[in-house]
């Protein structure tokens, strides 16, 4: 019996080693994973387990209480932070797009455009400190007065780069064949970036818009030198507003376990609205890539 | 070895129903500092399909992609020498490249439809330079589905999607959109070397239908394929052209003797 001949035999010391070797490789990646993943249900668990007890009716209804008043919600920073996001998103997905429709369309090409990317990239990693700051310095500072537009446009200027980014790599994945194509018909150079490439990669696109929403609905810091809050209902974005990741901030940090408990209500609010943002474009991708 | 009982019979094409659409005069093309093509003179006859064959990188794709100036959009490709359509050099600057590229329209090797639907396919193109009422609009597209012996599998889906269609019939849709914008010239780069037997059948019956209403360029890397659908060969070589003329004569009596190695299978 010759064992060892026979490659295909477990016995094979080749085979072994090589099994050993994969058996290594898993484990470590095993536990890289559960290290992540573990801290993620770790904080969903906390979460849930605070926030839950505090999500009722009256979170929706009621404005946030004055201190030493019972109960209580968050309805001024839940429609604070719907307009200042609407806001910000509505400023930022026409520029983002436009701008990544420039840089995928002439980045090659022109000097200025790889200087935007590279700025974008910059921006992208810029600390949201420094921006709320940037618009307390140019905005704030000027009208002396806190309000919901100064907080939009700081979140803006993060959501844009995120958007920008985006929209520049799908529009990279169109082939080279499809822009052709188009041209080959004779079509002017901005209807096929616009009419053929960008619409080859609209799912690709509205995801990176979802992503971006779903990052600005989180900050803090920018909001906490622009918008500052209010801790009576207002819907006037010229007005300091409240919203909901100021609000967490400040009644965690209180004394009143009435506060203490809408601030982990309002943390489960945003964990799940970013959750559903991040589904939603996942199943939009999924969708895009059957079709 | 070539099978010559492809080749048509027909008698040498006189020469009175010749007139050159495209004439081609001491061209050179540079990729950076590379020469692609080097001293082209070539014409091209109206209502004729002309085949380019020859081994990859011989320069056919790219004499091919200088007649709708599609090296245009890279940077760092250029042409010298002239091409006449129309009665004007088309490489000259001042030469308005959208409506050239309306006048000579191209099939690319792998189908691109557009991600719209079918009747949207057809009509983009059209839009681009005519104004067409809703009424002439479906028209148009039935007429040039016919054209592309599309119509008949497509009709009852001219909404859905044009990626939803088999590789064959996206591509038959791709030249459905480039006769509806009824060009002069119809150039196809290696149309169908990405289909199936059947479908390649289908593209090449279509090809010799499309002769009676415009001028065909065809690249090609099966010879049967030039042997059958073309009237005139030209074969090339690193750049050049080694030798064209008349199909039948490039294919059982060719003047050269690359030519003769290379469409006997001797070489490439």
């Amino acid at each position: 019996m010759s064992t060892v001949a026979d490659p295909f035999h477990s016995d094979n010391p080749i085979y072994r080693n090589r099994l050993l070797r994969h058996r290594i490789g898993i484990s470590l990646s095993i536990c890289a994973m559960a290290f992540g993943i573990g801290f993620l249900l770790w904080i969903l668990a906390v979460l849930l387990i605070n926030g839950l007890g505090a999500i009722d009716i009256e979170i929706f209804t009621r404005t946030t209480p004055a201190p030493g008043s019972e109960g209580g919600g968050l309805l001024n920073p839940i429609v604070g932070s719907l307009l200042m996001v609407g806001t910000a998103t509505l400023i930022s997905t026409p520029i983002g797009i436009f701008a990544g429709v420039y840089l995928a369309e002439y980045g090659q090409e022109s000097k200025f455009a790889q200087i935007t990317r590279f700025v974008t990239d910059i921006m992208l990693s810029a600390p949201s400190i420094v921006i709320g700051l940037f618009v307390y310095a140019v905005i704030v500072a000027n009208v002396k007065q806190f309000s919901g537009w100064a907080g939009s446009v700081a979140i803006a200027l993060i959501a844009i780069p995120v958007v920008v980014r985006t929209t520049d790599n799908m529009l990279q994945l169109v082939p080279a064949s499809l822009r052709e194509a188009a041209f080959a018909l004779g079509a002017p150079r901005w209807k096929v970036a616009t009419m053929i490439r960008l619409r080859a990669v609209q799912a690709g696109v509205v995801t990176g818009v979802l992503l971006a929403v779903a990052r600005i609905s989180g900050e803090t810091a920018p909001l906490l030198f622009t918008a500052l809050s209010n801790q009576f209902f207002s819907a006037d974005m010229s007005r300091p507003m409240a919203n909901l990741p100021v609000v967490i901030f400040q009644f965690a940090m209180s004394p009143y376990e009435n506060w203490k408990s809408l601030a982990w209500g309002g943390a489960l609010l945003i964990t799940v609205s970013v959750l559903g943002l991040n589904i939603l474009s996942r199943l939009l991708v999924r969708q895009n890539k059957t079709t | 070895m070539i099978n010559i009982a492809t080749l048509s019979e027909s008698a040498p094409i006189a020469a009175a129903d010749l007139s050159p659409i495209i004439h081609v005069k001491d061209l050179d093309f540079f990729y950076g500092s590379f020469q692609g093509l080097k001293q082209i003179n070539l014409d091209i006859f109206e209502r004729k399909v002309t085949a380019f064959i020859g081994p990859s990188g011989c320069g056919k794709s790219t004499l091919l992609r200088t007649f709708n100036r599609m090296y245009d959009l890279y940077p760092g490709q250029r042409a010298e020498g002239e091409i006449v359509f129309n009665g004007r050099n088309i490489l000259d600057k001042d030469v308005d490249v959208n409506v050239l590229r309306a006048k000579v329209g191209m099939v690319f090797q792998k189908p691109t439809p557009f991600p719209m639907s079918i009747y949207e396919n057809i009509a983009f193109g059209v839009r681009l330079y005519e104004n067409l009422s809703q009424g002439e609009m479906d028209e148009r597209v039935e007429w040039a589905l016919n054209k592309a012996a599309l119509w008949g599998e497509v009709k009852d889906k001219l909404g859905k999607s044009g990626l939803s269609l088999s590789g064959g019939q996206q591509q038959r849709l791709c030249i459905a959109r480039a006769v509806a914008v009824k060009p002069d010239v119809v150039l196809l780069d290696e149309p169908t070397s990405a289909l199936d037997p059947i479908s390649t059948v289908k593209i090449e019956e279509l090809i010799s239908e499309l002769t009676e209403d415009y001028t065909i360029a065809i690249v090609t890397h099966n010879m049967q394929q030039a042997a059958r659908c073309s009237d005139f060969t030209a074969y090339m070589y690193l750049g050049e052209m080694v030798e064209f003329g008349e199909t039948d004569k490039i294919f059982l009596n060719p003047s050269k003797k690359e030519t003769q190695d290379y469409i006997t299978g001797r070489f490439g």
